[in-house]
């Protein structure tokens, strides 16, 4: 039953690469606008909260629309790209790592937000006194202390991207083998008799990813959790 | 060594604006809560940008308003023991231990005082923590940890802001002692030491400045400032008094020791240091009574002679008397119509007798 067609294997395989690079991408800008707004001072910081949560409360078509709109080849960001790096990601698989960015954000955000803001800045007060640069701060006491906030923003992220459905199939469309991901294909196979079948192989292997992934991120958040017992005491 | 500091400092309605000097030894700040300690001892470490002023180690200019100059904390070589020990959760006891010297940026000036890790584990009694994790350590390890955290920072000073303030009586007296060997210890190694309770500064501290409401109301040598009668009510009535040196002479089978002072001896219950050892006696103001005459027939076999150095009548129904007792001062605490009564004034030569079961051992200190 898990055995799976050219085709389906090719979008599960496109959605696990999507997924991945889009985590990876998106998770030092993420750390760093999560750390402005928990941490920062500055004119804008509601506007920025905003315009970061702003993908979680659109219409997904909503986001893709205005993500073809800013990246097509008419677009302002797309004849940049198309311009200078000679480059377009419509209808492209990096344009879904793209959509799968923008959707992802808010939430690997708002994960590492509050894993900050739960640092007590004593501590970092304390390791300044034993001599510490505040770099050396951030990379010894600060990031250990929140990467469990990482983590879990890691994996929201990763799951999101993995579903991502209507800003993708609005951005870059519906390609089988380019940019035919997961709940794409899902879809395109329900739209056709007799692709019931396909589409329910597709499915369990969504379930299997999926319960894989918060597995592996249970089991990492408890051997972070165990090194850094007391954290929270 | 010498360190100088004068800060002015506003925050919502309150402004600091004290300083002090400091050569060697321990120097405490002392006053009540909101009197503008802890602002003052971060000003020190750099953990808070003054309003105005300066503060200066041997020369070294690490802030001044004037010239736009602020070093940094981590710059500053300041070792901190807060009274929140402050210890990093996801590192383990030596870890933490460790941090300064792993840590440290390199370039910044490092302090006199650079013991080995072995010597600060043994001083502190340490050995069985080093691989526990700081949430295993009851309070007064966790103060012992940080303690060591900080001299193992190559220190030029130690800034310690109520280091006991959060442990019970019980685990304060485990810790005091240890505090007393450092001060004997670290030659040379100046320490700040910021507390509320008196008994402590009366063990440990050699200056003392005293703050109250943002402004330094008395500052100098200990012994000067706490026999100081006009500081007894900034001090409280029932914690004022002097400190004295004693030698031990003998521990009896009584449990009693005898101690010699300048002025002649004492006998004092529950005295734990050895035979010839040099001990403090914090003396409380309110448990010293005065006599014209030598007294007979009391149950207190501790009787000084004494001579009336001043007097302070208040507002209030008691009066302070400074005493003369030998090299040593005293303070008493008697009504103020007693004053009359036995016709005391300065330079009067009289008699201090001192209730011994009211020198508690928390006030005994090396």
């Amino acid at each position: 039953m898990l055995g799976l067609d050219p085709a389906s294997w090719d979008a599960l395989r496109l959605s696990l690469l999507v997924a991945s690079t889009a985590t990876i991408c998106a998770i030092p800008v993420a750390l760093w606008v999560a750390w402005l707004l928990a941490r920062g001072r500055f004119r804008g910081k509601a506007v920025l909260s905003a315009l970061v949560h702003l993908p979680l409360v659109l219409p997904p078509v909503v986001t893709g629309y205005l993500l073809l709109m800013a990246f097509g080849r008419n677009g302002p960001m797309g004849q940049f790209l198309e311009t200078v790096f000679g480059v377009s990601i419509t209808f492209k698989w990096t344009g879904a790592v793209l959509a799968a960015i923008i959707m992802g954000f808010p939430l690997m955000v708002r994960a590492m937000r509050l894993a900050i803001e739960a640092v007590d800045p004593k501590l970092e007060a304390a390791a300044a006194t034993l001599g510490a640069s505040p770099r050396s701060v951030f990379t010894s006491v600060t990031l250990p202390l929140i990467s469990p906030g990482i983590l879990a923003g890691s994996v929201m992220g990763f799951a999101k991207a993995i579903g991502e459905f209507g800003a993708t199939i609005t951005f870059v469309a519906n390609i089988p083998g380019q940019t035919q991901t997961l709940p794409s294909a899902i879809y395109a196979f329900l739209q056709v008799p007799g692709g019931e079948p396909r589409a329910i192989a597709l499915v369990l292997w969504a379930c299997v990813i999926a319960i894989g992934a918060v597995l592996v991120s249970e089991w990492l958040a408890h051997r972070v959790a165990r090194r850094i017992r007391g954290a929270a005491a | 060594m010498s360190v100088h500091v004068h800060i002015t400092h506003t925050m919502g309605d309150f402004t600091l604006d004290a300083g002090f000097e400091v050569t060697a030894g321990v120097t405490a700040i002392f006053g009540r809560s909101g009197a503008g300690k802890t602002t003052l001892i971060n000003a020190v470490a750099g953990l808070l940008r003054p309003d105005a002023g300066h503060v200066r180690i041997d020369g070294d200019t690490l802030f001044d308003a004037s010239k736009r100059m602020f070093v940094p904390a981590h710059k500053r070589r300041m070792g901190y023991v807060f009274q929140d020990a402050r210890l990093f959760p996801h590192l383990s006891v030596r870890q933490n231990m460790n941090y300064g010297a792993r840590h440290a940026a390199r370039g910044t000036q490092a302090g006199q005082y650079d013991p080995s890790f072995t010597e600060v584990v043994d001083l502190l009694g340490l050995p069985d923590l080093l691989t526990r994790a700081p949430h295993d350590l009851s309070g007064g390890e966790k103060q012992r940890v940080a303690l060591g955290r900080a001299l193992l920072s190559r220190p030029r000073m130690l800034l310690m802001d109520e280091p006991l303030a959060a442990l019970d009586a019980t685990r304060k007296d485990s810790i005091l002692p240890y505090l007393e060997q450092l001060k004997s210890g670290a030659a040379g190694l100046p320490i700040l030491y910021v507390s509320h309770a008196l008994d402590e500064v009366a063990r440990l501290a050699d200056h003392l400045v005293v703050l109250s409401q943002g402004k330094v109301a008395a500052s100098g040598p200990l012994f000067d400032v706490l026999s100081d009668p006009s500081l007894v009510p900034l001090l409280g009535v029932r914690q004022a008094g002097a400190v004295i040196y004693a030698t031990v002479a003998a521990h009896n089978a009584n449990g009693i020791s005898t101690l010699n002072v300048d002025a002649g001896t004492l006998e004092l219950p529950g005295v734990q240091a050895p035979i010839g050892a040099r001990v403090r006696l914090r003396v409380l103001a309110q448990d010293v009574i005065l006599s014209r005459t030598r007294p007979e027939g009391l149950s207190s076999r501790n009787i000084l002679p004494v001579t009336v150095r001043s007097i302070r009548t208040g507002a209030g129904p008691g009066a302070a008397i400074a005493l003369d007792a030998g090299s040593d001062r005293l303070l008493a605490r008697i009504p103020a119509d007693a004053v009359e009564k036995l016709e005391l004034s300065d330079g009067v030569a009289c008699y201090a007798v001192i209730n011994a079961t009211s020198v508690a051992p928390q006030s005994i200190g090396r």
